[in-house]
């Protein structure tokens, strides 16, 4: 268990380039235009990780900004979710689209069990509640 | 228009000015129009129990409606609500003007604040009081700006060109969209390719569809997005298609794929939807920013935006914008602080709006200054303009205060121009989208707005955006296209670009990047606590503020005199004779010249050659059979003062005093210095017909007359700020040759063969 970061170690790729990676495991030192020309960078390469986010979150927090850390937090679990799926979450979770409380609970459940994003399972189960008691669950249009 | 015989024509004239077209609004809270303060709003109040929120504003926990909910679930500390809320609100405005008191704690108190709470302690400050508080409270040290991109054909080599621009004047951040939607791919890489030339760190936004902004953004082009608009009623969000938690779950989702995200918000937008709850303009602002900080964003967009021309139609709407704004970045959230929509017709009132945020400074002073031509503007016209861009420079200069913008040299704006259009022809063409030809391409560089170009129009442009789109043209593509076709220094900007993303640095609050640096509210925090704190205009940033273009000095002045003197030689040669004594004849009368006329300085402010000037006069006193002698001073360059000795030496005992700059005066010996018989104040709009009614007068004086005196009238120009600083300049010449106790000179003037 390593020391939580403070805002000593911001920005990070200026405190520790070496050890931010890419979606591939490639240092940002290792992202250079010759390497790009090369071929050898993909988009995967120029990914945010989990591990960035939750570093990210650790000094949100360290600069007393917890509501963005949990934001981060939230992002870190969606990073190696389908951008298809997020996308049809977010469209389940505005006004009228879901017809019942069971198709949020459905959508959170998969993602506790399928990508093992718990925090963002929680949220989406607490907007199901109030949806359900200030009547979103309706047909719109 | 009231044509009335018995209306003062003033009201008509009123009528006509460009404060007219803007209309105002009746104060009606029912009805919404309230700026402050609404019947209809909440006391501040909050009940805790067990570390949950039971009450807040007057609502209990089972009747919250989705906002309310929200803002009691994710933005009160229950931890800190109860000390906040029973402090004073009186004494927690004090706190916010108060030097003494610092951020973090004022801050740590917000998030003890219900939104009515919020809005009753800035509503007790004044305008130069929020205005302060907001210098104070703002989260990231140093002030920045971002700028509009965009044109009326969506046309990409116009983008690149004007992106590249808008990166030199300094903007920080970039927002294009669209006229057609589908053009939304082509505009992002376009928008892109230019923002890397000239060098790196300019974020860059292409405002569209939610779902289709996100895909752009995943694909590289873009590094920040600000579309995520929320509202200060249920009904008003709904309406809009959203509620806090589809916005919260986006927030999370622009942050899951690197990109920076700021929400927006703004008074008048509830108004507009139709669902305002007859509540106040800055209670429900302050529901917002609450929602924004409870979501998690690190920013807001905020300031009435699309909002702040209705809002401005208020009643003190224009202190409610600065009033919300004060509640972000109270809130600790970064502040793009609106100035952006157009809210009037009226240069003043332009003026002072933005000049507040451009003193107290703002993380984006505009979210969105129009760095395009006003008409190019698809967002609608800011309020500063690509025709006001220089306006706000000099307004920098003025206040020394850093608006975050550098002036930009003319050589250097049309290289960039050249180099930005090149390089996006240059990835069109290796990418096999388009073929731009050399006449859509000079076209393009030289123009100012859209009008004037021959290059792609909207539907062009829309076979290119579908291809990028279709192909999965990433940022990778456009950079190996830039290196391969010779623009490597544009290819390492970009992937600098796409690279912030890799570590997320710039997803913390107020994120921008200087230098190659990520500058935020985590390294670089706003610590005003008095002067001398806070941030400061370095000398060297002074210098660069102060760098605009056509500034006159010293050297300037005898540079264009020197280009002027040969012309004057060839027509005019002024000869001493001696000592100047006494005149006896009543027919004489004397022109007084001051020290450097015709030798050092040779035109009037108004650009007539001395050498006209003096045979005006001359010829016209001559006219009436008098004799003029001349006669050059050089213990006084004082026009009175010129005048009255003149007219001391002068056997009529009138005289002439005139300077190189053409400031002229009709003396009499035995009057006072500064009580002269005729005066020529405004020596720029003097003509030589004025100079030759001046002699024919001093003739007339001295043959004992009562002639009409020759009057220069004005239109009411702003005479100093036009000339003063060249009459300075000039008149310190004049007076760096006088010598105290010199002798007059009787000087004669002979006009040679050059027609004067």
């Amino acid at each position: 268990m390593t020391a939580k970061l403070t805002i000593a170690d911001y920005p990070l790729a200026e405190t520790r380039s070496a050890d931010i990676r890419g979606q591939r495991g490639k240092s940002l030192d290792d992202i250079t235009l010759d390497a790009v020309i090369a071929g050898d960078i993909t988009m995967e390469d120029l990914r945010i990780t989990p591990k960035a986010l939750a570093d990210q979150a650790e000094i949100a927090r360290a600069a007393k900004r917890p509501t963005l850390a949990l934001n981060f937090e939230r992002a870190a679990e969606l990073v190696n979710v389908p951008q298809d799926f997020i996308m049809s979450a977010y469209e389940l979770l505005r006004p009228g689209r879901a017809k019942t409380k069971e198709q949020l609970l459905q959508v959170a459940s998969t993602f506790r069990q399928t990508y093992g994003a718990g925090q963002m399972a929680s949220f989406i189960e607490e907007a199901a509640d109030v949806y359900e008691r200030r009547g979103l669950f309706t047909y719109r249009f | 228009m009231n044509n009335s015989p018995n209306r003062w024509r003033r009201y008509a004239q009123w009528d006509e000015r460009p404060l007219r077209l803007d209309k105002f609004a009746a104060e009606d809270a029912a009805n919404g129009f309230s700026a402050f303060t609404s019947p209809a709003d909440p006391k501040p109040g909050v009940a805790v129990k067990a570390g949950r929120i039971t009450s807040m504003d007057g609502v209990l926990a089972h009747d919250f409606d989705m906002i309310d909910e929200f803002i009691a679930r994710h933005h009160l500390d229950p931890d800190i609500a109860q000390e906040a809320m029973a402090m004073d609100s009186g004494l927690v405005a004090r706190m916010l003007v108060d030097m003494n008191v610092p951020r973090a704690q004022l801050v740590r108190l917000a998030h003890g604040m219900t939104p009515a709470k919020l809005a009753d302690v800035v509503s007790r400050l004044n305008a130069l009081e929020i205005s302060f508080a907001y210098s104070k409270m703002r989260a990231r040290k140093t002030p920045g700006n971002q700028a509009h991109v965009t044109n009326a054909k969506d046309d990409p080599l116009q983008l690149a060109a004007d992106a590249a621009t808008a990166v030199a004047f300094g903007f920080d951040e970039i927002e294009t969209t669209m006229r057609v939607s589908r053009n939304a791919w082509s505009n992002a890489v376009a928008c892109a390719v230019g923002g890397a030339v000239g060098r790196w760190g300019t974020l860059f936004q292409c405002s569209s569809e939610e779902a289709e902004e996100l895909r752009i953004g995943m694909a590289g082009f873009t590094s920040y997005a600000e579309t995520v608009s929320v509202y200060g009623t249920e009904k008003s969000f709904t309406d809009g298609d959203d509620t806090p938690w589809s916005k919260a779950f986006l927030a999370a989702a622009y942050a899951s794929r690197g990109i920076k995200m700021r929400c927006t918000s703004g008074a008048g937008s509830e108004l507009l939807m139709g669902f305002h709850e007859s509540k106040s303009l800055l209670y429900l602002e302050a529901r917002c920013l609450c929602l924004q900080r409870g979501m998690g964003a690190q920013g807001t967009q905020n300031g009435g935006i699309d909002g702040a021309p209705l809002t401005a139609t208020v009643p003190g709407g224009v202190r409610e914008l600065m009033a919300e704004n004060l509640i972000a970045v109270w809130l600790d959230l970064e502040c793009a602080s609106g100035n952006d929509a157009r809210s009037t017709e009226s240069e003043i009132r332009v003026g002072a709006k933005i000049l507040p945020f451009l003193i107290s400074g703002s993380d984006l002073i505009c979210s969105g200054f129009g760095s395009i031509l006003a008409y190019d503007n698809s967002f609608n016209a800011s309020l500063f303009n690509g025709e006001e861009m220089e306006d706000f420079l000099v307004l920098q200069r003025d206040f020394e205060a850093d608006g975050g913008l550098t002036p930009l040299p003319e050589e250097r704006a049309l290289d960039l121009r050249e180099r930005a259009v090149a390089a996006i022809s240059a990835v069109f063409e290796e990418l096999d989208l388009a073929h731009p030809t050399a006449d859509m391409q000079q076209s393009v560089i030289v123009a100012s707005g859209s009008d004037e170009t021959r290059s792609f129009m909207p539907r062009d442009v829309a076979p290119i955006s579908e291809a990028i789109k279709a192909r999965g043209i990433s940022v990778i593509d456009v950079i190996k296209a830039l290196a391969k076709r010779g623009f490597a220094e544009e290819a390492g900007n970009l992937l600098s670009v796409v690279k912030l993303r890799v570590s997320g640095d710039y997803l913390q609050t107020s994120a921008m990047v200087r230098k190659g640096k990520i500058v935020s509210a985590v390294n670089d925090p706003n610590d005003y606590q008095g002067p001398g704190t806070g941030y400061r205009v370095s000398e060297e940033r002074r210098l660069e503020l102060n760098s605009i273009r056509d500034v006159l000095d010293q050297k300037e002045v005898l540079r264009s005199e020197a280009l002027h003197e040969k012309e004057e030689a060839k027509r005019i040669q002024y000869r001493v004779i001696g000592p100047a004594l006494r005149g006896t004849d009543p027919q004489e009368v004397v022109i007084g010249i001051s020290p450097a006329f015709g030798l050092n300085l040779f035109q009037t402010t108004a650009g007539h050659r001395l050498s006209a000037v003096l045979k005006n006069m001359i010829e016209a006193i001559e006219k009436r059979g008098l004799k003029v002698r001349i006669v050059r001073f050089k213990h006084t360059a004082d026009t009175s003062f010129l005048g009255l000795s003149a007219a001391g030496l002068a056997g009529s005992g009138i005289g002439i005093g005139i300077q190189a700059k053409g400031t002229a005066v009709i003396h009499s010996k035995d009057r006072l210095p500064h009580n002269n018989l005729e005066l020529f104040s405004n020596a720029p709009i003097t003509k030589l017909e004025h100079y030759r009614g001046f002699g024919a007068n001093a003739a007339a004086y001295a043959l004992g007359e009562m002639p009409e005196p020759v009057v220069v009238s004005t239109r009411g120009e702003a005479m100093g700020a036009r000339h003063h600083a060249r009459v300075a300049l000039i008149y310190a010449i004049e007076t760096g040759l006088t010598a105290e106790g010199a002798v007059p000179e009787d000087t004669e003037v002979k006009f040679t063969g050059a027609k004067p």
